[in-house]
This record gives C-alpha cells, sequence and structure tokens, in this order.
C-alpha cells in the first residue's frame, strides 16, 4: 500500500455548466519529489488540483489521493495533506502570526510555529491583520498554514505569484526541503522557470488535459541547442559546418553575429572554439541556450494570446 | 517497512523520522508526521480565536455594546416612547426596557454579528480553508456556538450592570433568572441558525445590508422598545411570532411581571430553533 503514488488521477472530468474544464486529465505525484502542473490561465490545473483536495467532486474518471477518494474520505483525508489556496482563506482581521499559531494548535504534532514564521520571514509583521499584509506577506503565511501540520502531502497552488526574488527563493527552499523529508508536494504554477527549478515531474495541462509529461529535462530533451558568438565578419561558413558535429549548421545574421544550432551541446561547443582557434578568429560573446521548459511550453500550447 | 516507509508512518514515535529520513539535517523537521489535534483542543482554540475577532472587530462592538446600552440608557432616562403601564418614571421604563434590550442583545450577537462575520468568511475563503484542515464542519459551528455563548455571556453580564445602576430590580427571584435562561437558550439557537442560514445562502454584502436591517427593524418592531400592544392588533399578532419578540415578550413577562415560565412561548421559540437549524443545515454553502 506504501509504495503506491500519493496523488493518482485518471481521466479526470470536471464541468461547469456547459464549459468542460477538466476534460479526461491523467496525473502522478510520488512522494518525496514535487510535481508541478504547468499550464496556461484557465488550463484546468486549480479545478484539478481543488478536486484533490475534496473542494469539488468530479464529474468521471478516479481520484485516489494518499490511496484514498478525496470526495468520500474527506475526513480522514484532510488531516494528512496541506494546502494552500491560490488567495484568501484566512480572518481579514486576524494577525498572520496568530493565525500560524492557531493552525499549528489545529494538529497533533506541528512545526514549531515561531521557527517556521522566522523561516518564511513572517515575525516582523506578526501582529499585522491579514488585509492589511503585503500580497507576498499573504502568500508567505499561506504556505506556513499549509505545511505547518507536517503534512504527507500539500498542495500549493501558484505559490510564488506575486513574490519578490528574495521571497520566492525562500519558498523555493522550504519546498526542496519538504521533498527533502520524503513530502509529496503536488503545485501549480505558470512559471517556467519554477519547474525547471524545483520539479521532479512536470505535467503540462492546456484546455484541461494533460499534453506532455515527464521530467523536465526528458521535456527539453531531443531538442537542438543553440550556440551564438560574435567575430570578423563573412567567416567561411562551409568551412565551420564541416567541423561541426553532423546535423549542425552555422549561419551569420546580421553580418558578424554566427548562430550555430545542432544535438550534443559539449560537444558543438568544443567543435567551435577548436575551429575558431584553428582559423584564428577571436569568437566574442559566446552565449549557449539549451531549450527550455519555456519553449517546450510554447511549441506544445502555441505562441498566440489566449482569448 | 522500508526506512522511508517509517517516515510517512504517522503512527512513529517522535524524532525517530526525523534520523530515518534521508535527509536529515537542514529541513529533517519537515518529515510528515500528520495528525488532528484532540478535538476538545480543537475546539477551544478556533472557540478563542473566534471570541478574540469578534470582539476585536469595531463594528461588532458597535452592535453589541454600544447600541443595546445607549438604548436602555436613553429610553429609560427620558421619556420617549410610551413604554405601557408605569412609564411615567425611570424605574418603570427599566422595568419594562430591560428583558427587551436583553433579547436585542441576542439578535446582535446570534444572529446580525455572525451573520455578517460568516458571510465575509465565506466570502473571503476562510470557510474554504477551514474545510481543508483537521477542524471537522460540526466542530467549526460548535466553536461558533459557544464564541456567541461566550460574547452573550458578557453581554448580558454588561446590560444587567447597566439596568441595576438604573435602577432596575426584576420580578421573580430565583425562579425568575431560571425561567429567563430556559427562554434565551432556544431563542439564542433560533436566532443563531437565522443568522448562519443567511450568511451561508446570500452574498456577503446581501448579508450585511440585511442583517442590519432586520436588526433596525427588529428594535422597533420586535418589542423591544416599543410595546407590541401599540401596533394594530393584526400586526401584533404577527410579529409576536417573531424569535425576538417572542423573546422580550417571555422575557418581560417573567421579569416584569413575576410570571411563571410561559411554557408556550418556549414552545414557539424551541420550533423556531429547530426549523432555522434544520433549514441552515439544508441550505448553508460553505464557498
Amino acid at each position: 500500500m506504501r509504495s503506491e503514488p500519493a496523488v493518482a488521477v485518471t481521466g479526470l472530468v470536471k464541468r461547469y455548466g456547459d464549459t468542460t474544464a477538466v476534460d479526461g486529465l491523467d496525473l502522478t505525484a510520488e512522494r518525496g519529489a514535487v510535481t508541478a502542473v504547468l499550464g496556461p490561465n484557465g488550463a484546468g490545473k486549480t479545478t484539478t488540483v481543488e478536486t484533490c483536495e475534496g473542494f469539488r467532486t468530479a464529474d468521471g474518471g478516479d481520484v485516489r489521493v494518499l490511496g484514498l477518494d478525496p470526495a468520500r474520505d474527506g475526513a480522514a483525508l484532510r488531516p494528512r495533506i496541506g494546502v494552500m489556496l491560490q488567495s484568501g482563506g484566512v480572518y481579514p482581521t486576524v494577525r498572520a502570526m496568530e493565525m500560524l499559531r492557531h493552525t499549528a494548535r489545529l494538529h497533533a504534532h506541528p512545526l514549531d510555529p515561531e521557527e517556521l514564521g522566522e523561516r518564511l520571514g513572517l515575525h516582523s509583521c506578526g501582529r499585522t491583520p491579514y488585509r492589511r499584509l503585503s500580497g507576498g506577506q499573504q502568500q508567505r503565511l499561506a504556505l506556513a498554514l499549509a505545511v505547518v501540520g507536517r503534512p504527507e502531502l500539500v498542495f500549493l497552488d501558484e505559490p510564488t505569484a506575486g513574490l519578490d526574488p528574495q521571497a520566492r527563493h525562500a519558498t523555493w527552499e522550504l519546498i526542496r526541503a519538504l521533498r527533502a523529508a520524503g513530502v509529496a508536494v503536488v503545485l501549480t504554477t505558470h512559471l517556467m522557470d519554477e519547474a525547471e527549478e524545483l520539479a521532479d515531474h512536470v505535467a503540462v495541462v492546456d484546455v484541461g488535459r494533460v499534453i506532455a509529461a515527464g521530467s523536465p529535462a526528458a521535456l527539453c530533451g531531443g531538442h537542438d541547442d543553440v550556440l551564438r558568438f560574435e567575430g570578423r565578419p563573412g567567416l567561411d561558413l562551409a568551412s565551420l559546418d564541416a567541423a561541426l558535429p553532423p546535423g549542425a549548421r552555422a549561419e551569420e545574421s546580421p553580418a558578424g553575429h554566427y548562430c550555430v544550432t545542432g544535438a550534443g551541446g559539449p560537444a558543438l561547443l568544443a567543435a567551435v572554439t577548436a575551429w575558431c582557434a584553428a582559423h584564428d578568429v577571436l569568437a566574442d560573446r559566446i552565449t549557449t541556450r539549451r531549450h527550455s521548459l519555456e519553449d517546450v511550453f510554447l511549441d506544445l500550447t502555441g505562441r498566440k494570446l489566449r482569448p | 517497512m522500508t526506512a522511508s516507509e517509517h517516515r510517512t508512518d504517522p503512527a512513529a514515535p517522535r524524532g525517530r523520522g526525523a534520523e530515518n529520513a534521508p535527509a536529515a539535517g537542514p529541513g529533517a523537521e519537515f518529515a510528515p508526521r500528520p495528525g488532528p489535534a484532540p478535538l476538545p483542543r480543537m475546539i477551544a482554540a478556533q472557540s478563542a480565536l473566534e471570541t478574540r475577532m469578534l470582539l476585536r472587530h469595531g463594528e461588532q462592538l458597535l452592535l453589541t455594546v454600544v447600541i443595546p446600552t445607549l438604548l436602555l440608557v436613553l429610553f429609560s432616562a427620558v421619556d420617549i416612547i410610551d413604554t405601557g403601564d408605569g412609564g411615567d418614571t425611570v424605574a418603570g421604563r427599566v422595568a419594562f426596557l430591560a428583558p427587551g434590550i436583553l433579547a436585542l442583545a441576542v439578535l446582535s450577537t446570534a444572529f446580525t454579528g455572525q451573520a455578517i462575520s460568516t458571510g465575509f468568511e465565506r466570502r473571503y475563503g476562510v470557510l474554504k480553508r477551514l474545510g481543508a484542515s483537521p477542524l471537522p464542519r460540526w466542530a467549526l459551528l460548535t466553536a461558533k456556538s459557544c464564541s456567541v455563548a461566550v460574547t452573550l455571556l458578557l453581554q448580558l453580564v454588561l446590560l444587567c450592570a447597566v439596568a441595576f445602576a438604573l435602577g432596575w430590580s426584576p420580578a421573580g427571584g430565583a425562579a425568575g433568572v431560571a425561567a429567563a435562561l430556559v427562554l434565551l437558550v432556544p431563542a439564542t439557537v433560533a436566532l443563531s441558525a437565522l443568522g448562519l442560514l443567511m450568511a451561508g445562502t446570500l452574498r456577503a454584502e446581501a448579508t450585511l445590508a440585511a442583517a442590519n436591517l432586520v436588526f433596525i427593524l427588529l428594535i422597533f418592531g420586535g418589542g423591544v422598545v416599543v410595546p407590541l400592544e401599540n401596533f394594530p392588533d393584526a400586526v401584533a399578532r404577527g410579529l409576536e411570532l417573531l424569535p425576538v419578540a417572542a423573546l422580550s415578550e417571555g422575557l418581560r413577562e417573567v421579569l416584569q411581571q413575576g410570571a411563571p415560565l410561559p411554557w408556550g412561548t418556549v414552545a414557539l421559540l424551541t420550533g423556531w430553533a429547530v426549523a432555522a437549524t434544520a433549514a441552515a443545515a439544508r441550505f448553508f454553502r460553505w464557498e
């Protein structure tokens, strides 16, 4: 029983009136791993997560969370999971640390709320009523509330939306610590770098379905790398092409700016620099770029703005 | 059982999970150890939080403390409205007004205050968020009731003190106090459930407006400061069926006239309590 995934969703369907928000979605999240549900706004991420949390009932498909059905076994499930909603969920007049201490009291073996508050920078605003906290402080409090009960599984709905860089990194650190401690983390995001940075497993969701899934490396793999450099205009491209690994090719556009595309990253870079050395070219501003999750995402979901 | 299985075992003794975690060190305190707190502790914590926030809330205090106290002092000290027999002395007016103001206290805390705060908690997703916590929903409602009861008790103590200072001398002695409590309990349950029914079905803004409107209308039409017999007969017959009016008239019979417990009124209030609780349980929406 223990080896089963923390979350196993198969063929989830959820309709709101005539709109099908989730249309046959599959999702698996393992324990001790970070699973990112990545997708544009309105893709069905929140609906999926809220169905797993027991807030919504599925219109079709099978949802198992920690081996339980969230719609039927909610009472048994709730103490074992941590939930961070996208917004709100806190009394407007409650003070930040008061809410955290209170939530700790609802659990049998909570984290020390003072330490957690320290870690997430909540002590400086500990006596501030929730409605006067900045957006970032509200987000950090919501995260603290989700993890204070030492859950087996946490759902984080856009945990870093609206955070400044420091708070974002504190949040990422906390998520990594949760994973290291064996907690299953399911987070939704539309930030590619977040998914790339944190996730062991990414499910790309669009219009209610998973259109690609795998590790960030697997999703980004199989694409050409791009190497750019600047040099004197009019280099002999035919000679350069001949020196490159098979399949790679070089272009000059505009004059003096060179772009080499091909598979095989390190070998590509070595071939280009060796050729430059042999031809007495001082390559300037060499940059390499792997295919990022963002490229994968845009390839899959299109580059047009959504209606 | 492997080491990683140990970590996720909620029954594992404290400390052991952290030792067995592969990444003991920074972050090991996050090793899963979920579980709800014992129910009495959860309910006590939730009641304390709700009560603190209720007492901290300015508008709420206006409603629960300032308005009833002002009405009691003002209408007792000055002969503004016809309060029936004995209305020509301060003591006579207090004897009439104090029971009505006690009923108003129940209306303000159990109904209006609770409807507004719960309505906004629902709107801000607080109820939804609590729905994902270990606190069962019935325990949340229990905590809300405890917080209403504590606030109401403080309110009743304050208002009785003010009434005594104005020269109130309630009839009926200890039996009168007991009879008053028998009337207060079902009325509080009924008004509380009606407040939750409103908060759980209407939008927060609509609840705010409607709960305040009902409060103001019932100050005058609920037998609180104006005797129901001042209204035309048909209207009075209708008004006296309302929980607040039934409570004020019942309290007045006991505390002003020294009559024994009016069982008809207790039955009416109990009927309201049962019906309102059933309706709230049926129609309350958490989101």
